[in-house]
Order: structure tokens, then sequence, then C-alpha cells
């Protein structure tokens, strides 16, 4: 390598970390996925730079295809279908590692004729690369609804069992690779193995915990591809590659803490999808007032103002045509029905703000956050569906609580307020929310979708 | 050669770790799809080992499919991430969140 190439790469993976520190703050992220995608740019064009480059139509072949398959699919993809693709994404990165380990295989014949630190590097990114691939297609499969989003699984002891042989034996022939057995079928043996891994590691895990499964995966293949950096002693490669998993792997663990899961009970799996619905809350000496469908309806028909304040519940059950209907029916009453968005509902930013254009909801009455706030104290019937922690008061009264501090819907000022969810579970972040046990609020347990139908049959009837 | 690759290693995963340790929630899901595409970085492998090392007709069509997968790693990868962000300013003047944080 010359030194251009050289001073590019540095230059590569300082746009890397400064567009990633750009990526951290709401005003900058824009522009820090620019100024990532310009080092990407610059690391690509300096690998061209490097001299005895050739087979120059094969790469143009590669890159063409590559962008006529990525493009479309990255533009056309609805804001709803976003985490299956950046799980394909991710997953194809992963391909790609375990493909070139394969290559270096058969080039370096067994890398015999390299240095010992190349085979081991090489053939862990063989591994993880090739788990990655395998797994995120799972992923993406799941998410896709091609696969089925319940968990799949032969049971937990045996599963895990399963899981633990099959990585052995992959790196069991990995080192026998490495003490200079020079066969194809070992190199595909290492990358079969590690491909049931990825398949079976991922086929037990229930779709709420699929942001963190495919969060694991984007640390796993940024590993593998600084793993290809070491064997290739390229720096951008190594850089980029670290940084994507070292905070891939702080992400993923951000994530899982979130919704009160670890990581290793995760992979573990098996009852991933069920945390949602799991058992009613610890022990409290706090009551809660609940309430009937019939109550409800006849609360909200006689309201002059109901505020809608959807979150994640209501993303999982699908309600939000069914909540479009019942707001249809207020207005038909008089009732002003207006939607509160805080900018974290859900799982995504703009998750609601897609699922209820989905619906038709006029933009109009979609509020963020800042204007909804000041309008709660004459809001007669705040409906909160499935959202938990954007509207804990405890994030502006409680300096102990670890959500203290971060902007909330103001929904305890309303005159009443009708909480929707499956049970008493603590929310994304696990923390009691102190609103349930307002004297002013009065919950509707079940699933969203079918809670808002039964109201909106008694709103009918009424 | 190794060795000071290594340092390197252990610093950008430093680096890595500084960087994350502030994030608001609302920016995880454009921040996993961002590193996402910087990990697309393996493209630079594909175009090193077929320039330099390939031969044979196999090892030709493994790296040209691992050119396309590093390629659609990339360009989707931030091309998303563009869309997701897009979703912070669907409004056309500048939201008074953003101007009461400053």
């Amino acid at each position: 390598m010359t030194d251009l190439v050289h001073v590019l790469y540095i230059i590569a993976f300082g746009l890397f970390i400064y567009g990633l520190m750009g990526l951290t703050g709401p005003r900058t992220a824009v522009r820090g996925n620019l100024i990532a995608a310009v080092g990407m740019a610059i690391a690509i064009i300096a690998t061209l730079l490097t001299p005895g480059e050739s087979n120059w139509l094969l790469i143009v072949l590669g890159v063409v295809i590559g962008v006529l398959v990525g493009v479309p699919a990255a533009r056309r993809v609805k804001m709803t279908a976003m985490p299956q693709m950046v799980a394909l994404f991710n997953g194809v990165g992963g391909g790609a590692v375990a493909l070139i380990a394969w290559v270096e295989f058969r080039d370096s014949h067994a890398y015999t004729s390299q240095p010992a630190y190349v085979a081991v590097t090489s053939l862990f990114a063989a591994i993880v690369g090739s788990v990655s691939f395998w797994g995120s297609l799972v992923a993406f499969g799941k998410l896709q609804e091609i696969l089925p989003g319940r968990p799949i699984s032969l049971g937990k002891p045996l599963q895990q069992l399963v899981n633990l042989a099959l990585l052995v034996v992959a790196v069991v022939l990995a080192v026998i690779i490495g003490f200079g057995a020079d066969s194809q079928l070992l190199i595909i043996g290492v990358l079969v193995f590690a491909a049931v891994l990825g398949l079976l590691v991922v086929l037990p895990i229930g779709g709420a915990d699929m942001p963190v499964v495919i969060s694991l995966l984007n640390a796993f293949t940024g590993l593998s591809a600084a793993a290809t950096g070491l064997a290739l002693n390229n720096t951008a490669m190594i850089v980029a590659g670290m940084i994507v998993g070292a905070s891939g792997s702080i992400l993923t663990n951000l994530m899982a803490k979130a919704m009160n899961r670890s990581i290793p009970a995760i992979v573990a799996g098996g009852f991933g999808g069920g945390s949602l619905a799991a058992d009613a809350g610890g022990p409290t000496d706090k009551t809660v007032r609940q309430t009937s469908a019939a109550d409800a309806a006849i609360q909200m028909a006689y309201a002059n103002q109901v505020v809608i304040v959807p979150g994640y519940g209501m993303a999982v059950a699908q309600a939000q045509h069914a909540v479009k209907d019942m707001a249809r029916l207020l207005e038909q009453r008089g009732v002003e029905v207006k939607y509160a968005i805080h900018p974290v509902a859900g799982r995504m930013p703009g998750h609601m703000n897609v699922l209820l254009a989905e619906a038709d909801v006029p933009y109009e009455q979609l509020k963020e956050m800042d204007d909804i706030n000041g309008e709660f104290a004459r809001t007669d019937v705040a409906l909160v569906i499935g959202a938990n922690d954007v509207t804990n008061p405890a994030a502006r009264s409680n300096p102990g609580s670890p959500i203290h501090g971060m902007p909330i819907l103001n929904v305890d000022e309303a005159r009443s307020i009708i909480v929707l969810k499956r049970s008493m579970n603590p929310g994304f972040a696990g923390i009691e929310n102190e609103l349930y046990y307002d004297s002013k609020t009065s919950m509707l347990f079940g699933d969203a979708k079918s809670s808002v139908a039964q109201v909106t049959e008694e709103l009918k009837i009424l | 050669m190794f060795l000071a690759n290594l340092a390197i290693l252990v610093l950008a995963g430093f680096v890595g770790f500084a960087v994350i340790s502030k994030v608001p929630n609302t920016l995880h899901t454009p921040l996993m799809s961002g590193t996402n595409a910087i990990h697309g970085i393996v493209l630079l492998g594909g175009l090193v080992v077929i320039g330099l090392t390939a031969s044979g007709v196999l090892d030709k069509v493994l790296l040209v499919i691992a050119i396309a997968f590093g390629t659609i790693n990339v360009v989707g990868g931030f091309l998303v991430t563009d869309r997701m962000l897009g979703m912070f300013k669907n409004k056309p003047e500048p939201s008074k969140e953003e101007a009461k944080n400053d």
C-alpha cells in the first residue's frame, strides 16, 4: 500500500468517527450519516487506487449488482418494514466477510503461505460472518412474516446443547485448518456449521426481542469486518469494523436492559415473544382502578376533547385502524380528537406517525410533544394506548428515577386518564409508572386492538 | 505489522465505546442502522482480494458476490439511515423542540 492510500484511509476513518458522533445528536444526525457516507466513498476510492489493483470489470459488475439491488430496496421499503431491511443489509455484510475468508483460504493454500495471525483472524471472520449472515436472514424472514414470528425451538436444554455442539464443531474444524490441513471440505464445513448455528440461534427468538438480536448481529458483523481487516492488513477495515463492534455491543446492551432482558436470556431464547404478556409485575401495595369498555366509551363520548397517546403497544397490536375507527365515531359526536406523539414512542423514530398515517389519520391531528403538552390541562380524557415510559410523571417529579429528566407527555394533567394495557408489566425501561396509581386513572386491560374494538362497539350502541 | 494493527484495533474499540455512551433513545435505531452501513467497509476486503490475489473462476464468482453484498450493505445502509432520520424533520419549519434544546 502506498502512503496516499494510507492517508486516505486515515481521513476515511476520521470521518467515520466524526460522523458517528454526529449520529448521536438529533440535530447533527442527518449530517453525521452523510459524513460517514463520504468517509466510505473515500475509503473505497483509496482501495481502488492501491497499486496492482486489477479485475476492474468484475469489480464494476459486483458494484453495479449491489447498487441495483441495494438502492431500490432502501428507497422503496416502507417505514414499518425498516427493522427487517436493516437486518438484511447487516446479513449481506456478514455474508461478504464469510465469502472473503473462503477465498483467502483458497488463495493461500489453507493459509499456509501466510503468518499464523491471518489464519486465526480469517477463520474467526468465517465463523462470525456466516453466523451473522444466516442469523440475519432468519431475523429478516421473521419480521417480514415469511417465517412464523413465534419462537421455533427444539426445547430449551436440547436446543442449547445442539447450538453448543455446532459451535464446537465449527471451531474444531477451524483449528484443524489452523494446523495446516488443506482441504476445501474443512472450510466449507466451518461455514456450514456456523450457518446452521446462526439459523438455530435466531429461530427460537420471538418477535419482541428481534431489534436486540439485529443489533447483536450488527455488532458481530462489525467484529468480523475488523478481523478481516487484520487478516488483510487494512487499517480502514480494522477501525471501522471495531468501532461498529464496540458501539454495537453497547447499543445491544442498552436495548436489552431497556426491555428488562439480558442478552444471554434473549439468545437462549424460547420465550422471547412472551415478554410483553408476561406475568403481572411484582407485589405492590398501591391499587389500580380497572374499568370496562362500556365505561370508557361513555367517558369519551361525553368529553369535549380526547387526546390519544399511542405507544409501542399500539404498534404490536396493529391497532391503528381500530383507533382511527373509534376516533371517527367520537368526532361524529362532536368530540375533538387529537393524537399526542412522543418522539420516543414505539421502537423507532416516527413509528407512530407512520402507523397512524397508514390508517389515514389526518396529519393535522398528530401533535408533537411540545404542541400538545399545554393542552392536557383542558383535556377531558387522555387515552393511553400501549404507551408507558413516555407518560411516567416520575420523569418530572422524582429525581431518583432512572428516567428523570426525560421529556414526557403530561398526561397526568388531563382531567381523567384511561390506560389500555396488556398487564401491569413495567414498560420498555422497566420502571413502574405512577400514572397508573393516580386517582384520575382507570385501566382497561387487554390487547390494544380488541380493547379499542370493544370501545368502538360500545360507542355505536350509546 | 500485526501488533501495530492490534493496537489500532484496541484503540478503535475504545473510540466506539466512548462515542456511543451518550445517545438519546430516539436515535438508537438510526444509530444501529448507521453503524450497520459503516461495517459495509467489508466491501474493501472484496476489492483488495479480487484486485490483488484472486485466481480461478470460483474465486472470482465468490468475490463478485462478496462485492455485491458489500455494496448493498453500504448503499442500502446509508440510504435507509438517511430516510429514518428524515422522519425527524417532517415539518418544514424548524421545530420548537430543537430551538428549546439550544
